[in-house]
């Protein structure tokens, strides 16, 4: 074991197990993407230096448990020929989760592809107090649970009503989630302010009268599980441009880098410094 | 508005999704483009995912109504799909 520092080995995804010399090998996996070449190489991966056995994370990642600490060089080398390579852990940025926000019907975000872009940005990168948790889902329906996600972003819609399309069948009022349309008096009345941006208005529409405008982001900041879970805080209720949210995610990250102390997650240095103390230093 | 004539009718009342998609999806199936299938869907999440489900596959919904508290739809079969 001398020659191998474990916290060295941790941030190259290597976790030690209960059993002596063994490890739990985790892959740099994005959005639970994984082509179906890299599945058989895995698969002989976990035969050939694990027992056979493949673990999947709750945060889609994969593991290859039981590895000898003797194994890991030709492990890694062999990962390498399906373009795969180990993860993250300890107090660094870890593996992105993404919905299938670009192919769901209720996607309003490839949120794939979003993954991906913040992935090659931050992935791994430490220098933090503690780890640091992105997700990104596709809509309102949060199926990846963006506020329990230290950075969390949800794709929302904005769209217009165009009164003169609109036969007032009431179904857009019927499935609103959130009760923000109504037919009163032979009039659609709108109340931009209950809408959350689900878009089922819009999917829903017979005549075509809701009609999207744009795409654009809501961000989660400060959720955390572990011992003492609390949900992210809905720090920006809407930013309509892409490169703008992944400006705003790196400005994350830079805030708890440099602000951070450490141990603390970044929903602590958050209620240490306030919300408006980031937005007003490191989002203008 | 004259109502237009129906060719197919549909009772889905009771049935949950995505089953009574699917039914309408196999209705539509065996028509013809252009003709007009009756859907009577009960509220609730039928009538939350169904309508888009079917706009999704290119179809026309040419009328949504509210009787009681079940939906009833009339939706025109897409010209392109045979």
């Amino acid at each position: 074991m001398n020659q191998y520092n474990i916290k060295e080995l941790k941030s190259g995804g290597f976790m030690k197990q209960k059993e002596k010399d063994l490890f739990s090998v985790r892959l740099r996996v994005v959005g639970g993407y994984i082509r179906s070449h890299q599945l058989p190489k895995l698969a002989e991966i976990a035969n050939k230096y694990g027992r056979g056995h493949i673990h999947l994370t709750t945060r889609q990642g994969i593991e290859i448990p039981y590895v000898h600490i003797k194994d890991f060089r030709n492990l890694k080398k062999e990962l390498v020929e399906v373009d795969l390579e180990v993860g993250a852990c300890g107090p660094r940025v870890r593996t992105i989760t993404a919905c299938q926000g670009g192919s769901c019907s209720h996607g309003l975000i490839d949120s794939q592809k979003i993954a991906k872009e913040i992935d090659k940005r931050l992935f791994g990168k430490s220098g933090l107090p503690h780890k640091l948790k992105i997700g990104v889902t596709g809509c309102p329906n949060a199926c990846i649970k963006p506020q329990e996600n230290d950075i969390g972003i949800m794709g929302i819609m904005s769209k217009i009503c165009k009164q003169d399309l609109c036969n007032l069948c009431g179904l857009c009022a019927e499935v609103c989630p959130v009760k923000a349309i109504k037919i009163k008096k032979g009039k659609l009345e709108f109340d931009e302010n209950k809408c959350i941006g689900c878009g089922d208005c819009v999917f829903s529409c017979p005549t075509g009268a809701w009609e999207k405008v744009t795409e654009g982001y809501r961000l989660f900041l400060g959720g955390k599980m572990g011992k003492f879970p609390k949900l992210g805080i809905k720090a920006i209720d809407s930013i309509w441009s892409r490169d703008e949210v992944l400006r705003i995610v790196e400005q994350v990250f830079e805030f708890y880098k440099r602000e951070g102390r450490k141990g603390e997650r970044l929903r602590d240095t958050l209620e240490r410094l306030g919300l408006e103390y980031f937005i007003g230093k490191y989002c203008d | 508005m004259n109502e237009v004539r129906v060719d197919e009718r549909i009772d889905l009342s009771g049935v949950i999704c995505p089953n009574n998609f699917v039914k309408i999806k196999l209705k539509l199936e065996e028509m013809q483009a252009g003709q007009i299938l009756e859907v009577i869907l009960d509220e609730g999440e039928p009538i939350k995912n169904v309508p888009r489900a079917v706009k999704e596959e290119g179809h026309q919904i040419l009328k949504v109504e509210k009787i009681g508290k079940y939906w009833r739809l009339l939706i025109r079969k897409h010209e392109a799909i045979t």
